[in-house]
């Protein structure tokens, strides 16, 4: 059955508080998970109280600037800081977000920041993505032609048929939106997840590919595409403001329609 | 003759796969047309039950006699039937969703949904049974 409860290894505990300096004006405290793999203690939250003005505006600056001035031993994935990588996906203030396009000052009261909901965790707010990536690969994503390639030019696409890929390309892989919806931590191992669903759809939309048919032969699956009950988290999560739930609507119109 | 016979090969050995990759008990091709039918089932419902209540609501104070009378009609004995047939469709096929969703040890998960579907068939033959007894009574 499904477990509503953290086994007793994961629950979260107390952690330490890193005062900040006398003095310091504009301080807001910072909540953040911690977990070592290399020791046997439970999770726990740390407390650091960070100077706003001496800090970055974005939520991955003050975990850089916890990093690189009070705990060097945080880990976390970083890697753009615009935005554009998904590498710092994380659950800050209840929600799933890049920490690097998350102003701080839209957080009332305390920052709390754990890592990706409902994945296994590596250290403290980096996930065990591999499932996800799995998936990602088990969807194709890459342009499938069975007619031979046009001589000295791309295969052409109208303005209109580019347009539908619109609110598509724009996926920068973070997970955020698979890792927030209760299907996929349900079911996540049968279930694609939104992700997954929506670079699915990028390819089904694709004029140029010749592939459609097998790619929604692949999605006939009362788990790999069905499990998407139109809870819609992901769309409320998207830290790029796209609809992960709306292109899977689209691929179900797409299975009846072929019908 | 030897591309056909790995090909038929490949094909068995795929689903064979699949079939235990992903248990269930929709059985995967018939995925679509699973969702496809709850959302046709649910639409119907939305006239049916909403007439069915309102007919009940009509009848609240009325005499035994008079209900039966109702019942008796041709076209409401026909829409009765027809409404709980797509009642107890429904219901299944939800269940058997919400199933999949929680139950995640195979063999319990099996006979869940095969007790829900007995039990929704039984339910169907039940009230068209009940309705019919009153048609043919008169």
């Amino acid at each position: 059955m499904v477990e509503f409860a953290l086994p007793a290894n994961s629950k979260v505990t107390e952690g330490k508080t890193y005062k900040a300096p006398e003095g310091t004006k504009n301080v807001k405290n910072f909540k953040v998970y911690r977990w070592d793999p290399d020791t046997e203690d439970n999770p726990r939250i740390d407390t650091y109280e960070i100077d706003l003005d001496t800090c970055g505006p974005m939520v991955l600056d003050a975990l850089i600037k916890i990093k690189n001035e009070i705990d060097p031993s945080l880990t976390f994935r970083r890697s753009c800081r615009e935005g554009v990588c998904g590498s710092c996906a994380m659950n800050v203030d209840g929600t799933n977000t890049l920490s690097c396009i998350k102003d701080i000052n839209d957080i009332d009261n305390d920052a709390k920041i754990y890592p990706l909901p409902h994945m296994p965790v590596i250290k403290d707010l980096v996930p065990d993505l591999k499932q996800a990536y799995a998936q990602y690969a088990s969807i194709e994503p890459w342009l499938k032609t069975n007619t031979p390639a046009p001589k000295n030019r791309e295969r052409l696409q109208s303005p209109e048929e580019r347009e539908k890929l619109d609110g598509l390309w724009e996926c920068v892989l973070c997970f955020c939106c698979s890792t927030s919806c209760p299907s996929y931590w349900w079911n996540g191992d049968k279930y694609l997840g939104p992700a997954a669903l929506l670079q699915s759809y990028r390819w089904i939309a694709d004029s140029r590919d010749e592939e459609t048919d097998a790619r929604l032969d692949n999605l006939e699956d009362p788990f790999r595409l069905y499990r998407c009950h139109t809870i819609m988290n992901c769309t409320k999560t998207c830290p790029k403001h796209l609809n992960p739930a709306k292109a899977i609507g689209e691929v179900k119109v797409a299975m009846m329609q072929r019908k | 003759m030897g591309m056909g016979l790995s090909f038929d090969g490949k094909n068995l050995m795929h689903g064979f796969i699949n079939f235990f990759r992903f248990r269930s008990t929709t059985g995967a091709k018939h995925a679509t047309a699973h969702w496809w039918a709850q959302r046709v089932t649910a639409i119907l419902l939305i006239p049916l039950l909403l007439w069915f209540v309102a007919s009940i609501i009509s009848l609240v104070g009325a005499e035994q006699e008079d209900v039966r009378t109702w019942i008796g009609v041709p076209w409401v004995s026909i829409l009765l039937i027809f409404m709980f047939g797509v009642l107890f469709h429904h219901t299944q096929l939800g269940l058997q969703v919400v199933l999949e969703d929680y139950v995640h040890t195979a063999w319990l998960k099996s006979i869940s949904i095969i007790f829900v579907k007995t039990a929704a068939f039984v339910l169907f033959i039940a009230s068209s049974f009940a309705i019919l007894i009153i048609v043919f009574a008169e």
